[in-house]
Formats: structure tokens, sequence, C-alpha cells
């Protein structure tokens, strides 16, 4: 807990302190970079420490003016699970960014981009330690303001204003939902500190459904559920790559946090919350992947990526929960499991990725996959970096996705062999959704990078992209590394993550010797069967070295049927790479075309192009705040602009509530 | 655990598996009325592959070398999960199908990449298909893995196979039925037979798994084609799993009845492509979702 309070002070020292110094950027670069990663290794070394020993007093509880409860910090050990990705990430893709800042486009703001980013990073530290509603609230909106300053860093392009405006109006309905969802808590319980609200479970459990809806809205619109993600895809590609990074990777991951934490207190689970939780993730996974595989930005694409993890959480969730509902320990552990290891590989792949996008914008300078092509050659780092998050994201072993979707599937088959057909049917669809998110990722990371770094150069600005520098390329390496670690830890990973699904069901996993032997077997043997995959490739190449030794090995074109001068415009791009869904039924709603179709004997102009607008936004989200617009034009005369009027206004209120509260 | 007795149907698939390719083109040419190639052409195709020199595009990097051994690499790990003729596979634990599909999708993965390397029009047609098809054909077959778990309410592939019995045929005939039937769709899917794609072509319109390795050579195109014939030897005996009610405890038995199957399927599959014309592109994906609504059907008949 110190250590986790220290690294705090240091980050928001670091982040202020360079804001003093703004005139030096040098000094208020290695200041802000400083305390970010200072206070991320201090971090790191205190959650690692609660997580070892998750019965020590953890807390501290001050009493102060505000009403409903106290000053109330506290890390157990969910909170010190979610706290290893953040500091993490924080402190590597500090690493990254005060390289990837160091430019003339950048340099004016470097001291507030460092401000920012340390209060970002210590307001989602404070989210995961508030143990009181209305601190937390206030670190909830400390943390959407924090990003979206960094999101609207370059607020003079048109397109990041509409990013940023977007990102505000979600962020605050999703914290209007949670006021209402503590404010109901609160009453119920008495008191807004965490403790209490836990302890008053009687009076909670009467209102449990509607405040797991309240949870889902308010929680899920921060983690990005569909319908409520509109902003993701337009805040990720606005903001700096290694805020996109952070958002994307972790700050996402506070409403997956808070939806856990309200499950905790909501008392035992019915199957039906595991549905809702199940067809919200098989929605978001789906529509996720399906509106990933048309994006041709390539920040875009993995911005709606996220969407698509995030309901590969929800589906873990879904499962943990449906154990808890039908007293299967299997699918606790490996429902809960699952969706927590997710949590955490998503923040390091997900991390990496941003990181390699913002890595090829930086050196090829787009990030529109159709001007790009043939990177690798030139950027051999950023590729590979990005290769082994693009795997490790498609859940294919040896690597850490596959890990996780490994511990789903196999919860949702558990469900699927011992339960009535009843609580059979979500893990059907759980599995079927896991099946399909995984097919449809592959053929969309497949696009990424085949279309960015294979191939030939599709534009003068590709073909002369340079590598990023050192401080770039190793939190790449770094991370690509951890995928491969914990994809080869995965034995150890169900007493790792014990402590967290003890803390949040009250399951016990050593209490129940055979079910730890069902678990761990499985995960040891998928090793077992990784290396021997490891140890056949290098088999094969071995072969394959020795068989060529001495041979000759002519380099040519690639075949073109005889065409003599193949360019690069010939290459199969982007769009026709996913043109194959566009052409089923649900291509028509992912793609709009304009053409403009050449007429008479000498046509002029004839043209054609397509995108691909978000259809929930299209649809959903600008009618329905063309209502709210409408509805709030209706009072317009109330504003007339003279403030004699408006304190009428204050003082009538004033009055009103007076009397409402004196009755 | 490590199942040692199961090495050795390992040792048979990677042995035999190209002779299935050889007994399709043998039955391909019985019905065109030729004689036909060798019944043993494959084995001779990937030798003299082996041997030969390589070419390379230049516009390739190391992903297009490494494509052939990571796909062919994951096809021979996955014969190590493999049930055969009745005998558990050489590992066997639940959710093992999980391990067994992701590792086919590691080689098809690098397979696609291996083709966008080339910059090639053409080979970017056929890993953007094979790309859409995967994603297609991977719900259906864990649809099939569903119906399995739940009617033999067994997690591991080897237990699943085993608990197929007469009496499970008799009270379940319908979906098992149903079972071979996707399966078998699954196989000329995924083996880019007919009706989905033609093996013997090598023009763009017709194509999607040739096409993509047009520019690969030398080993590596024996890589290949040897990882070809061992994916058709592990759909095949997925087919023969999933249906085959008799295990009598005898090895020698249950690995004939096994290669029986399997010679069987060959034939089928081989009829098949002499009666059938290849589906129009696009129509490919309509029968995929087809395939997809009778698992559906499947899965709903055991939730009872």
């Amino acid at each position: 807990m110190n250590m986790i309070l220290a690294a705090l002070i240091v980050m928001l020292v670091g982040g202020f302190g360079a804001l003093l110094v703004r005139s030096i950027p040098k000094i208020a670069n290695s200041l802000g970079l400083g305390g970010a990663v200072i206070g991320a290794v201090a971090g790191i070394v205190g959650a690692i420490s609660v997580l070892l020993s998750p019965h020590a007093v953890n807390s501290l509880r001050v009493p102060w003016s505000v009403p409903f409860g106290s000053f109330y910090l506290a890390v157990d050990s969910l909170s010190a699970f979610f706290l290893i990705p953040v500091f993490l990430l924080t402190g590597l893709a500090a690493l990254y960014g005060a390289q990837y800042i160091w430019t003339p486009q950048f340099k004016p703001m470097i001291a507030s981009h460092w401000a920012y980013y340390n209060l970002l990073a210590a307001s989602i530290v404070m989210v995961l330690v508030a143990r009181n509603g209305v601190l937390f609230l206030v670190a909830w909106e400390l943390m959407a303001l924090a990003s979206f300053f960094l999101v609207t860093m370059e607020h003079d392009k048109v397109s990041v204003q509409r990013a940023g405006w977007i990102y505000l109006a979600s962020t605050h309905i999703g914290t209007t939902v949670l006021f209402f969802f503590f404010i109901l808590l609160g009453t119920k319980a008495g008191s807004l500190d965490f403790d209490r609200i836990a302890a008053a479970g009687t009076q909670i459990h009467p209102h449990a459904t509607l405040l797991f809806i309240l949870a889902l809205i308010g929680f899920g619109s921060k983690a990005g559920i569909v319908p409520l993600h509109v902003w993701l895809p337009e805040a990720h590609p606005a903001a700096p790559s290694h805020v996109s990074a952070l958002m994307s990777g972790i700050m996402i991951k506070t409403g997956i946090y808070g939806i856990i934490r309200a499950l905790m207190w909501l008392g035992p689970p019915s199957v039906s919350w595991a549905t809702t939780l199940i067809v919200i993730g098989c929605v978001s996974g789906i529509l996720g992947v399906l509106l990933a595989l048309v994006q041709h930005n390539l920040k875009r694409l993995l911005a709606y990526h996220s969407v698509e993890n995030i309901g590969i959480i929800f589906l873990g969730l879904g499962i943990g929960v449906l154990g808890q509902a039908t007293r299967l320990p299997v699918l606790v552990v490996m429902g809960y499991g699952g969706a927590l290891l997710h949590t955490l590989n998503h923040a390091i792949f997900k991390g990496l990725l941003f990181l390699g996008a913002g890595s090829v914008l930086h050196g090829a300078g787009t990030l529109d996959l159709e001007q790009t092509g043939g990177l690798f050659r030139r950027m051999p780092w950023t590729g590979i970096a990005f290769l082994t998050g693009a795997i490790a994201i498609c859940g294919l072993p040896p690597l850490n996705g596959f890990v996780s979707e490994f511990m789903i599937y196999f919860g949702a088959f558990h469900a699927i062999q011992s339960n009535a057909a009843l609580s059979a049917l979500p893990a059907v669809v759980a599995i079927i959704s896991l099946a399909m998110i995984g097919g449809l990722a592959a053929a969309c990371f497949t696009k990424a990078f085949g279309i960015v770094f294979l191939g030939e150069p599709r534009s003068l600005q590709a073909a002369q992209a340079h590598e990023s520098g050192a401080w770039m390329r190793w939190p790449m390496a770094a991370l690509a590394l951890l995928c491969l670690i914990i994809g080869l830890s995965a034995p150890l990973i169900p007493a790792m993550l014990e402590p967290v699904v003890t803390e949040i069901t009250g399951f016990s996993l050593s209490s129940l010797p055979n079910l730890s032997k069902q678990i761990q077997s499985p995960l040891s043997l998928v090793l077992v069967v990784s290396l021997i995959f490891g140890g056949l490739i290098g088999a094969l190449a071995w072969f394959r070295f020795f068989r060529l030794r001495g041979k000759s090995k002519s380099q040519t074109v690639t075949w073109d049927c005889g065409y003599a001068t193949p360019t690069s415009r010939m290459q199969y791009t982007a769009s026709s790479f996913a043109q194959p869904l566009m052409a089923l039924s649900v291509g028509s709603m992912l793609l709009k075309k304009h053409i403009i179709k050449p007429l008479g004997f000498f046509p002029e102009d004839g043209s054609f192009n397509s995108e691909n607008p978000d259809f929930v936004e299209g649809r959903f989200w600008k009618p329905s705040f063309k209502g709210v617009e409408w509805f709030l034009l209706r009072f317009r005369w109330m504003q007339t602009g003279s403030i004699h009027l408006y304190i009428l206004y204050i003082t009538v209120t004033l009055i009103t509530l007076l009397i409402w509260k004196l009755w | 655990m490590l199942n040692l007795s199961a090495l050795l149907y390992v040792l048979l698939g990677l042995i035999s598996a190209p002779l299935m390719l050889g007994v399709i083109n043998r039955t391909k040419a019985i019905c065109g009325g030729r004689t036909g190639q060798p019944l043993l052409q494959v084995y001779y195709d990937v030798v003299k592959l082996l041997r030969k020199d390589v070419v390379y595009s230049r516009t390739t990097t190391w992903i297009f070398r490494v494509g052939p051994m990571m796909a062919l690499g994951g096809l021979i790990t996955a014969l190590l999960i493999l049930p055969c003729g009745g005998a558990p596979a050489a590992f066997k634990f639940s959710g093992d199908f999980v391990l067994l599909f992701a590792l086919i999708g590691i080689g098809r993965f690098f397979t696609i990449l291996a083709a966008l390397d080339t910059g090639s029009s053409f080979e970017g047609m056929g890993a953007s298909r094979d790309a859409l098809y995967s994603g297609l054909t991977e719900p259906v077959l864990f649809a099939v893995l569903i119906t399995l778990a739940r009617i033999t309410g067994e997690l591991s592939l080897s237990s699943v196979f085993a608990n197929i019995s007469p009496l499970l045929w008799s009270s379940s005939a319908a979906v098992l039925i149903l079972v071979a039937v996707i399966i078998f769709v699954l196989l000329l899917t995924e083996n880019s037979r007919i009706p989905v794609d033609d093996p013997n072509t090598h023009l763009e319109l017709t194509m999607i798994h040739e096409v993509m390795v047009l520019d690969h050579s030398g080993p590596d195109f024996g890589f290949i084609l040897f990882g070809s014939a061992l994916k058709m030897w592990i759909f095949s005996a997925l087919l023969i799993g999933a249906i085959m009610p008799v295990h009598t405890g005898n090895a020698l038995i249950d690995g004939a009845l096994f290669l029986g199957g399997m010679l069987l399927t060959a034939v089928t599959v081989g009829l098949v492509e002499s009666t059938m014309a290849r589906l129009r592109l696009l129509l490919v994906p309509r029968m995929l979702v087809g395939a997809t609504a009778i698992a559906a059907v499947c899965i709903f008949l055991t939730l009872k």
C-alpha cells in the first residue's frame, strides 16, 4: 500500500513538475518520464507484494468532510491484479512516449502532455484503490478528463475535435449512470464506503437486477461494449500512440474492474445475468471484429479490436457467473480466470500493437493501410513486435492470447457437458462466438500485418520509411517478450489467479484438490504440446537448411503470369482483402459506396469511393441525439440571456428545494 | 498423459497420408476413364521437391520462407492430439480439440502471410478467400464439437471418440449422421477440394489454396504438399472417429477398421470430385452458412 501511495505521489510530482519547467522542454521531458517510470516500478513492486501476501492489511482510512463515508483507500488482490498491467504499461508507454513526442509538432506541448499523462495514470490507480463511492467517482472523472486532454492534444485538427467531443459526451453519459448506481447503493447501504456496501448485502439484494443493469451501462460505456463503443474508434486514432496504448490497454479495463466489483456486491447471481453478459460479449466481439476487418486506418482497426477483446472478456465473465449460478467451481475458475487473464493479456498485446502502429506512423508517416506496404524490410524491429502482437491477439499458441481463450473455451465446454439445457445454452453461444471471433480476428490481423509490412510499398513515404529509435523499440520488445513468457507459463496461471478469483467469488481452488488437478493438467499439456511444436519448427528449419546447403537460391520477380512490368499498384489492397466479406449480406451494413458513373460517349468524370461508417453510430446514436436535440430545443424560450431571469430561476429552485425538504 | 502406442499412429499418419491423395486421384481417374497417375505419385513429388533448388521473389522476406514450416509443423504436432483407430491419442486432455484447431490455425495464419508477402494480386486473392472461409468454418467446427461433447459427455477428443458406441447410434442416430455430413463438408472446404476449390487448376479465378502457394518452390513447396496430405489425413480421421461405433479393443481389428474408413473417405472425396462441378465462389459462403444451420439443428437436438 505504501509503495502504491508513493508511486502515486511520484507520478503526480513528475507530471506537475514538468509543468513548472515547461520553458525547458528537455528537462520537462525527463521529469515527466522519470515520474512515470519510477512510479511504475514502485507500483509494480507494491502490487506484487499485495498479491503475494493477500491477508496483510492494505488500507488507509481518514475521515473527511465529504458526506457518505470516509477517505478510504485499500488494495485487495483484485485491485492489485489490475494494478500490475496499469503500472507496467504506464512505464513502458512513457519510455516510448518520451521519444515519440520529441518532434517539432509535439514539442510545445511536452510539459502539459506529461502533466496529463501522469495524471491519467495516477487517476487510473486511484480508481482501482478507491474504497469510497465519492472518491471513486472523483477519480473516474479525473481519468476521463485527463484522457480527454490527451486525446485532443492536436486540437487544431477537425477530426481530433470531433473525436474529443464524442469521447467527452459518451464518457459523461456513462458517469451519469454511475451516479445513479452509487446513489442507489448508498441509500440502501447507508454509506458509500465499499466495506459497508459489501456488508449491507440483504438491503442491496432486492435491487440487484436494477443495480446490475446500471453497472453494465455505466461501466460498459468505459469498457466499450456495443452499442456504447462509438467513442473508441474515434478517440484512439486521435490520441498520440502511446496514449492510445494506455487508453486501450488499461483505461477501458477499469470498466471491467467496475463490473467485477459490482458483481461482488450484488449477491448470488442468476443464470439470466450470465446470459446477459454472454450476449453482450457475443455482440461486442463479433461486431467489433467485423467492423475492424473493414477499416483502412491501422489505429481505427486496433480500436475496433479493443471492442472485440472486451467482448471476449465479457464471455469469460459470463461463464464465471454461470458457474456461480449453477454451482460449478470449474466454470468459476476458468471463466473468471480466463476473463482476468485476458484483461492482462489484452493490456500487453494491445499496448504492443498500438505502440507498433505509432512506430509505423512515426516511420512511414501514415496510418492509411492503402499507403503502406513492404515496411518489414525497413522496420524489422517494429515488424517483429507487431507480428508477435498479431499472433497473440488471434489466440494462437504458444503466446498468451491462446491461454486465456483456452481457459474460457474450457469453462464453456465444461458447462455444456454438465449443465441442464437452459444453462448450457449460454455456453453454446459463448463457444460459437469465440470460434467466430477467432476465425475473423485471424483474417483481420493477416490483413493488418500483411498489407502494412509485407509486399511492395504502395507510396513513396512507405518506400522511404525508417525504423524508430531505441527508446521506442525496447518497450515494444519487452511487451513482445511478455506475450511469450505468459504463454509459456500457462500451467502456473490458475495458482496465480486463485487468490483473485477467491476474492471475487469466495470459491477456493485449494479446498478442492481434485479440481486443481482437473484444471492444471490440461494447461500443462498445452505447454508440452506447444514446446513440441516449437521443437518441430526448429527441426524443420534445420532440415530445410541442410537440404538447401550448396543449392542455388535464385532471386527473381514474383510470378506474374508473364507480365513484364509489375507495379505495386497491382497488389492486393486492404479493401480488396476484405471484399469477399463485403460481398456477403452482412457487408451491406458495413459499406457505403459512392459511385459517379461515367456517362455519354466522351465521359469526363467518373469516380468510385467507399467508406465504412459505424452503423451503430449512424443508425442508433445519431437519431437518438437528434431526438434529444429536438426535445431540448422546446426549452429554448427559457434562455433569454437576461441575468435577472437567471437569478429568478435560481431563487425559485432554491425555494422549491427548501419547501420539499421541510415538508 | 503421453501414450506411447499412439505414437505408432502418428508414424502411420506421417507415412500414409500422401497415399490418401493418391487414392483420391486414382478414383477420379477411373471415373474419368483414365489410367491416372501412380498411387504413390505424391510421395515422388514430395521427394523430388525436397531435392530441388529454390527460387525466391525479390519482394519476399523471411516470412515467406517460414510460412511452409509453420504450416507443416502445426499439422505434425496436431497428429499428437489426434486419436486414430479407437486408441487414445499421444496426448489426451480436456479441451485438447481447441489446441488441435489452434495448431492448424497457426499454419493457416502463416500461409496467408506468406501469400501476402509476395505482393502478387493472385496470391492476395487466395489469401483473402482463405481468411474469409476459415472465419466461416470455425464456428461450424466448434458447433460439431459442442454436439459431440454434449452427447458423449466427454471433453477430450480421445474420450469422445471412444464413447461413440452402437448404443449411442441407436439413441442419437440423426445427430450423428448430421455430424458426419457437416464434418465431410468441412473436410472438403478445409482441404480445398471440389465443390469449394479445384485442386487441379492454377487459374486465379478458381482457386483458394493453390493460388496462395504459387510462388513457393523446392523444399518449401514439398513441405506444403506434404502438409496438405496431412491435413486431409487429420480431417478424415476426425470424420471416421466421430462416426465409428465399433471398438473391439483389439488393436489390429480396430486399426484395420480405421484404415478401411480412411480409404472409403478418400474414395468418397474422389467420387464427389468426379461428379460435381466447382461452386461459384459466391455460393461457397452459402454452403458454409447452410452447414452452420445444420450444426445449429444438431445442437438443439442434443439440448433436451
